[in-house]
């Protein structure tokens, strides 16, 4: 099995594996998100139909909410 | 990942016109008026968002007198809370205690406030000696009064003084009188209180919503932790809400004071009354702003259905929702408290904002709450909320689950005068010294605080407002309980002060920290306490991973505090900045920042003021009076490094089980980061390895954080600090510093 980076930490790869299977994998389920793969944006309704290479360089950036 | 989505058919059917009516005591209460001064004056209305005068009255002496703002105070203290620090500092002296005559309490609206066409500026800020800090205290606060006190004439309200009768102070800005009335014997919770005088002092049913109360409650009177409730008339409930300017004790001066309201009656609220230089660009700003909100929020927060409760389950997901006094991240239970419930109990079918023109909403109410305890027992009421702070703080911090208890916790904070989020917190410090036998059923005087039981500790906020029993020992808050239970002998002292969620004097708001550096900053290197309302920095830091070096969390805790700053010198809310983002925003430069509201916050101060300015001005504007109340603090014998000192359950785990929580997080960091081998090791030795590490890690943070906001590594403003800002223009800010230089 592959491995990717998402921010910074390594995660486990498959073949086929969606930007929203990493969400689903990190528990990421806040709604302002910005993501890059391998540096570049992914739209948010494309999060279910882009798929992650092996190796790919993830990055979720949560927005600062809260308070 | 999946986001909640809006049902309506799931939503209770709650007639949200029906509550208990307290209007029968209206006659009586009128005739028991006693005016002790009556003053004339003549109304005005802002130009360019000031009014250039403000208003101070003595409580004591009846003294009524309009004071001048004057260009200085406008360019260097802007408004809002700057306005309240420079009154504040000409009131009192080093020596002064919050109980003394001459401590104030300021209320100011600041420049832009009261427009209609941007979403959150109806804010006005407070400020005043803490009770249970001893230094400034400022909060923001909604409802019309802030508003209406400007359209009434006065760019900000001194109280000064200690009455020896209650009192009520009304400002009527349409007949242009001041009158100060000897109060009769009656209500003082805010629910009551402010229907009370609501239609009191209004002239008839139309003119209700022209008239807003500022009050507190029972709690006020026997407790440090009292709060002040800002009202505003909801006309489709037909019934008085509230907003409450929370943090650190307000409400205990106003009593102390023996103000038992205070009530402004306003012009009929128009878009035009702030007199702007440029109202086009406060449309067209306006008009884009409403624009996203209908068709960006939907698909994000969803602020207009969820208020601010939506980020319950968010903090649960990311381990960072407070359980049992901040040792975990997360429950089981969680569900039961949050915005999935909250959806279908609070009313939809109603618009819910604190200010005109708020199309973010998110002032959400429960209606239809039939109490089960205490003197409203039986009473049907509306709850205001709640938001993600009393869910947290009254709700899992103190591990109640119970939505409906939550409601009533939520309500007697709210109608006695205490804090949500400093209730929430020190409930949740006894019931971990309960665990821990610090505290047993004898010490409480009967009363079992265990975790999650609701009754008990709806049972000790009841003492509270009588001032009786062991609520009035609560309602000390943590810092004196802590200094009580060790000098009563009843615990390990390193223990309750580790777990003791305290930094100067206030309690800690309801974020986890322990994980995030640059959020230990957030909480601990704040002016006035623990209040996130400086900085939220936890995603950036902790799961973002933007924030890798010490000098990042120091820019990142130089900006951010400085920009939300600026919030309070003008009269806005924070919500709208970054609780929705336009479509775009992803795509932009520092999107973390949301720089299309920046930019959108620039120009809706340039357009009111007239004086154009720029981003980085923004900036400076807020760093003027952010080192002002630095200095402030070190005047009042605080503000160095050993003030901002962090309780270390805010830094890392205390306990076993906190460790054993996060065993593979924590060992993988004592690998990664320390370069030593867990294995063999026992929790408690790696306890203490993790305590040495982020201990020295925080402290490398205050020197970085100190650093880069031109401070000495003791947390002084430098002189060359204060000689960029412009303030030493001021020989007594400069008085104060040199002695530490």
């Amino acid at each position: 099995m592959g491995v990717i980076v998402v921010n910074e930490e390594p995660l486990g790869w498959h073949e086929g594996m969606t930007v929203r299977d990493i969400l689903r994998a990190k528990n990421y389920r806040f709604p302002m998100l910005i993501i890059h793969v391998n540096g570049l944006l992914i739209a948010k309704p494309d999060y279910g139909t882009t798929t992650v290479p092996d190796s790919a360089i993830v990055q979720v950036i949560h927005l600062i909410s809260g308070g | 990942m999946d986001q909640l989505v809006f049902d309506p058919s799931k939503v209770m059917a709650i007639d949200h016109t029906r509550r208990t009516e307290y209007l029968g005591a209206l006659l009586a209460y009128r005739t028991g008026l006693r005016t002790l001064k009556e003053v004339a004056y003549t109304p005005s209305l802002p130009d360019r968002g000031y009014n250039n005068r403000s208003l101070y009255v003595n409580v004591d002496t009846l003294e009524v007198t309009e004071k001048p703002v004057t260009q200085q105070m406008k360019d260097v203290f802007i408004g809002g809370r700057g306005f309240g620090l420079y009154h504040l500092w000409n009131a009192v002296q080093p020596t002064t205690k919050w109980n003394d005559p001459e401590n104030e309490i300021i209320i100011s609206p600041g420049p832009v406030c009261g427009i209609t066409q941007y979403a959150g500026t109806g804010k006005s800020l407070v400020v005043t000696l803490s009770p249970q800090t001893e230094i400034p205290i400022d909060s923001n606060v909604g409802g019309f009064f802030g508003p209406l006190l400007k359209f009434s004439g006065f760019d900000a309200l001194e109280l000064q003084g200690k009455s020896t009768k209650d009192v009520i102070l009304f400002i009527d800005g349409v007949k242009g009188l001041i009158r100060i009335d000897e109060a009769p014997e009656g209500p003082v919770d805010s629910h009551v209180l402010g229907e009370l005088l609501t239609h009191l002092y209004a002239e008839n049913d139309a003119d209700l919503p022209n008239v807003s109360v500022v009050s507190t409650g029972a709690a006020a009177e026997h407790s440090l932790i009292g709060m002040l409730n800002f009202s505003f008339y909801d006309r489709r409930r037909g019934c008085v809400r509230f907003k409450q300017a929370g943090r650190g004790g307000i409400g205990t001066v106003f009593r102390d004071k023996r103000i038992r309201a205070v009530v402004c009656r306003g012009p009929k609220v128009a878009g035009d009354l702030n007199h702007p230089a440029d109202p086009e660009t406060i449309a067209r700003t306006g008009i884009k702003y409403h624009k996203e909100i209908r068709e960006q929020d939907p698909h994000q927060c969803m602020m207009r259905r969820n208020g601010t409760a939506h980020i319950v389950e968010i903090m649960n997901a990311y381990d960072l929702l407070p359980v049992h006094n901040f040792q975990f991240g997360s429950h089981p239970d969680t569900h039961k408290i949050d915005s999935s419930y909250w959806q279908q109990r609070c009313t939809q079918t109603t618009v819910d904002g604190c200010w005109y023109g708020c199309s973010m909403a998110c002032a959400k109410g429960a209606d239809g709450v039939v109490l089960k305890t205490g003197p409203y027992q039986g009473h049907m009421v509306t709850v205001d909320g709640p938001e993600y702070e009393n869910a947290a703080g009254l709700g899992s911090n103190c591990g109640v689950f119970d939505p409906d208890y939550l409601l009533e916790l939520n309500f007697y904070c709210d109608t006695y005068g205490i804090c949500t989020i400093t209730y929430g917190t020190l409930t949740a410090f006894i019931m971990e010294c309960y665990q821990r036998g610090i505290l047993n059923k004898e010490r409480t005087g009967g009363l079992e605080l265990t975790w999650g039981n609701a009754e008990a500790d709806l049972e000790m906020m009841h003492q509270m407002a009588r001032g009786t029993g062991f609520g009035k020992v609560a309602g000390l808050g943590v810092k004196k309980m802590k200094a009580h239970f060790i000098a009563q002998g009843w615990g390990d002292p390193q223990l309750i002060n580790d777990i003791g969620m305290e930094n100067k004097g206030l309690e800690y708001s309801q974020y986890m920290s322990k994980e995030s550096l640059a959020q230990q900053g957030g909480y601990a290197l704040t002016n006035k306490g623990p209040q996130h309302d400086e900085a939220w920095l936890i995603f950036m830091d902790m799961v973002n991973k933007q924030l890798p070096t010490f000098e990042a969390k120091a820019e990142a805790l130089y900006y951010f505090p400085l920009f939300r700053t600026w919030f309070g010198l003008n009269g806005f809310c924070k919500l709208p900045w970054n609780d929705v983002v336009p479509a775009d925003n992803s795509s932009q430069p520092e999107p973390q920042k949301v720089p299309e509201h920046v930019q959108n916050y620039v120009d809706l101060f340039t357009a009111t003021t007239g004086i154009k300015i720029t981003k980085e001005d923004l900036i400076m504007q807020s760093a003027r009076v952010y080192n002002f109340q630095r200095v402030f603090n070190i005047r009042m014998g605080k503000g160095l490094r050993l003030h901002d000192a962090a309780p270390y359950r805010s830094l890392g785990p205390v306990t076993r089980e906190e460790y054993e929580s996060r065993t593979e997080r924590y060992d993988k960091q004592l690998l990664d980061e320390l370069g030593i081998d867990p294995a063999g090791k026992s929790t408690e030795e790696k306890m203490a390895l993790h305590r040495t590490w982020r201990t020295d890690r925080f402290s490398q943070l205050m020197d970085s954080v100190y650093t880069r906001r031109g401070w000495t590594l003791d947390g002084v403003p430098t002189l060359e600090r204060l000689r960029e800002l412009g303030l030493d223009a001021f020989p007594e800010v400069v008085a104060v510093v040199k002695q530490f230089i």
